[in-house]
């Protein structure tokens, strides 16, 4: 997907659509198609060709650089404000470190992200700490990302006193107030510790202080993956609710496909540091292009012994390769059930194939391509 | 169909200095031969250490089988001395854990972890057991095992560990495997690799399973049939169409109800388990869902109710309002 094959794209009528020139990626922003839950407002995040190699170093007193690791290697895509993109993936295929790096708090080694007209990599410190405010983030350990020695109110509090939004204690302390409300907790638990609170609490304490500064954006990393089943619903249902009534913009980056299903309007699937499809939700779902895509799903067990007997289980075979030493052409290709010769050397473009819908497979876009000529 | 494991009103209870948490609160059931049983439930309502118990696995102190029995092939498991349990484990029952990480030796080799319960169970020399560690390696799907066999653990992925430590299970060909979540750090597709292997080889080699998990789709592809669990207690059993198809309990009807399906269309919203998970601490004479439950009655506040035949067949539910709960479901449908 980097400027270099960036040519021209066909979609299946024939019909050339936009094609970028060099120099310019395209950007796969999609969901254009008339879908009940489509979003059509501007676009509030842009990410272009984001980089994030790490490097492997040797030696212990003179480190030299032997390798990278290329967490994500040039992925774009938009975010229009009030949507909810999700960035789904197995560990390791870099959706944690594209979550990151919008939140700079890893420093992208190339691309852009353009948030507010600002592109948050060259933003010096003080600016960033300002857009801070705006973007905020809901971690994975509900245990982990709590101060055990503060309590709640403290712990929610916080934001408001780093960013000066709230700079008076009883102006702060109502807030406090109303944000437990908002997230379904007891006032009184301004008073408590997080070890005197159950998982799900712990995570709604999380929500509440990411709100607390009245943020645009939020990441959501795996924001439900840590709690009990029965759990689960309800915090998706109060993350639905706060995105309806204060219209914010989600990433949401999770491995459960059903949840994410419930819960995106577009969805974006990474693999080995690529995004390899990108499309509507129910375009996603009803119609994956990309193999790697259509394994996943075949992947998740559906509770439901009647439709899981008759159900066809594709397994994919294999581990995915370390990141250091991808394998060549497409990163996929060794797992890959419609791997073709040409796949072990070309890099595949990232294409538009019906409207909105974008992958990254050579294979799927000649087939359409010949049924689309035919 | 013969019965292997029968077990009897077990209740393993933990001496803690917040008070006495029931973790297993007197479960009964039974494992034929060759059969899938899933036991499902949130953490904390016993599930693990309802497997524990039954190879005696559970650390004491703080926790202890107080009452009950487990019989295996005709042995009462919790009246054998620790050198006889020493030789069920492994050999007749073998486990599988979660943590592919941890549930290896780091600083043995993988060969070596094998090759032990080989010479010390079976009296293979080593030679034997080298042999037979390789096959075994064979068998759940690693590539190469002769050289696979000399490297240590943190040479394998996860999803491989896992196949090692499933190597692991097979090795003195048990007639029960106890799989305490098998999957759950595992990514999906590699989730799917190991449940289809577990799955071929259980089925090929004639093994009972018991598996342990939180996720309602493993059990629903996997499972002969299921245990439901909440608060110590095993709330519903019956065969996975059971469940899935005719729930009885409002607790196993409101988990499946919760989860966001992908073979249906999509929802305006999900209906959630309301309230949190009980202190097991605190646990009164009464239902212990009731504070949860959407059909609860005054009768549920006063004695908790019995597992008892409900619906068809041998399908169990331990609620006093199954009732109300079968008539709620033809209504919805």
């Amino acid at each position: 997907m980097s400027a270099t094959h960036a040519t021209e794209s066909v979609n299946p009528g024939g019909a050339t659509i936009r094609a970028p020139s060099a120099g310019e990626d395209s950007i796969p922003d999609g969901g254009r198609a008339p879908d009940r839950r489509s979003v059509t407002t501007p676009d509030l995040i842009t990410v272009r060709n984001l980089k994030m190699h790490f490097p492997v170093t040797e030696g212990a007193l003179i480190p030299r650089v032997v390798a990278h690791v290329k967490a994500v290697d040039g992925i774009s895509f938009t975010i229009r404000k009030g949507e909810t993109l999700g960035l789904v993936g197995e560990s390791g295929c870099g959706k944690t470190t594209t979550g990151r790096c919008i939140l700079r708090l890893e420093h992208a080694t190339g691309g852009e992200i353009v948030f507010d007209g600002k592109n948050l990599i060259e933003l010096d410190r003080k600016a960033m700490n300002a857009l801070r405010q705006k973007i905020q983030v809901i971690f994975q350990d509900p245990y982990s990302s709590l101060n055990p020695r503060m309590k709640i109110g403290e712990i929610i509090a916080e934001p408001m006193k780093v960013h000066g939004t709230e700079p008076n204690k009883a102006a702060r302390d109502a807030r406090v107030t109303e944000l437990l409300g908002l997230c379904g907790l007891d006032p009184r638990f301004a008073d408590r510790y997080p070890h005197e609170m159950s998982g799900g609490q712990r995570q709604r304490v999380g929500i509440a202080r990411a709100l607390s500064v009245r943020p645009e954006f939020i990441i959501c990393d795996e924001a439900i993956s840590a709690l009990d089943v029965s759990i689960q619903a309800q915090i998706i249902n109060l993350l639905e609710d706060l995105r309806d009534e204060f219209n914010l913009t989600y990433l949401f980056i999770a491995h459960d496909l059903s949840v994410v299903r419930h819960l995106c309007h577009r969805v974006a699937v990474m693999y080995l540091g690529k995004i390899v499809e990108l499309a509507d939700c129910d375009e996603l779902y009803n119609n994956p292009l990309h193999p790697y895509t259509q394994a996943l799903l075949a992947a998740v067990p559906v509770p439901d012994p009647e439709v899981e007997r008759q159900r066809a289980h594709q397994i994919v075979k294999g581990e995915v390769p370390s990141p250091i030493n991808p394998p060549s052409g497409c990163v996929f290709h060794p797992r890959c059930r419609l791997a073709v010769g040409d796949c072990a050397r070309t890099i595949p473009e990232f294409r538009e194939l019906r409207p909105g819908h974008w992958v990254a497979c050579s294979v799927v876009q000649s087939l359409r391509e010949k049924s689309g000529a035919s | 169909m013969t019965k292997l494991l029968e077990i009897e009103n077990l209740q393993t209870h933990f001496f803690t200095s917040a008070g006495v948490v029931k973790a297993v609160d007197g479960i009964s059931y039974d494992v034929n031969e060759g059969e899938t049983i899933a036991i499902v439930g949130e953490s904390g309502c016993g599930k693990s250490v309802s497997a524990l118990s039954i190879l005696r696995l559970v650390a004491s102190p703080p926790g202890r089988v107080v009452g009950g029995s487990i019989h295996f092939k005709g042995r009462d498991l919790l009246q054998l001395n620790d050198e006889d349990i020493r030789h069920v484990r492994g050999r007749d029952i073998a486990m599988v854990f979660q943590e592919p990480m941890t549930s290896l030796n780091p600083v043995l080799t993988v060969g070596r972890q094998l090759t032990e319960t080989l010479q010390q169970h079976l009296g293979m020399t080593r030679e034997q057991a080298d042999a037979r560690a390789i096959e075994l390696l064979g068998l759940v799907g690693i590539a190469e095992p002769e050289r696979r066999l000399k490297q240590y653990p943190h040479h394998f992925s996860g999803g491989m560990r896992q196949r090692v430590m499933i190597a692991m299970a097979l090795c003195c060909e048990p007639k029960l495997i106890i799989a305490d979540e098998p999957t759950t750090a595992l990514d999906v597709t590699i989730q799917a690799q190991i449940l289809e292997l577990m799955k071929d080889l259980t089925r090929r080699l004639g093994v009972a399973l018991i598996v342990i998990t939180h996720n309602l789709g493993i059990v629903a592809r996997y499972a002969d049939r299921v245990n439901v669990m909440y608060a110590g207690k095993i709330i519903e059993s019956g065969t996975a169409h059971d469940i899935y198809h005719d729930p009885q309990h409002p607790y196993t009807l409101a988990l499946l109800k919760s989860v966001p399906r992908m073979d249906r269309p999509r929802q305006a919203r999900l209906d959630p388990v309301q309230g949190q998970p009980p202190d097991l601490t605190r646990l009164d004479n009464g239902c212990a869902f009731r504070p949860r439950c959407g059909f609860a009655v005054a009768r549920c506040a006063r004695e908790a109710p019995p597992l008892v035949r409900a619906g068809a067949g041998g399908h169990l539910a331990a609620c006093w309002e199954t009732e109300t709960v079968a008539g709620s479901l033809q209504r919805a449908s």
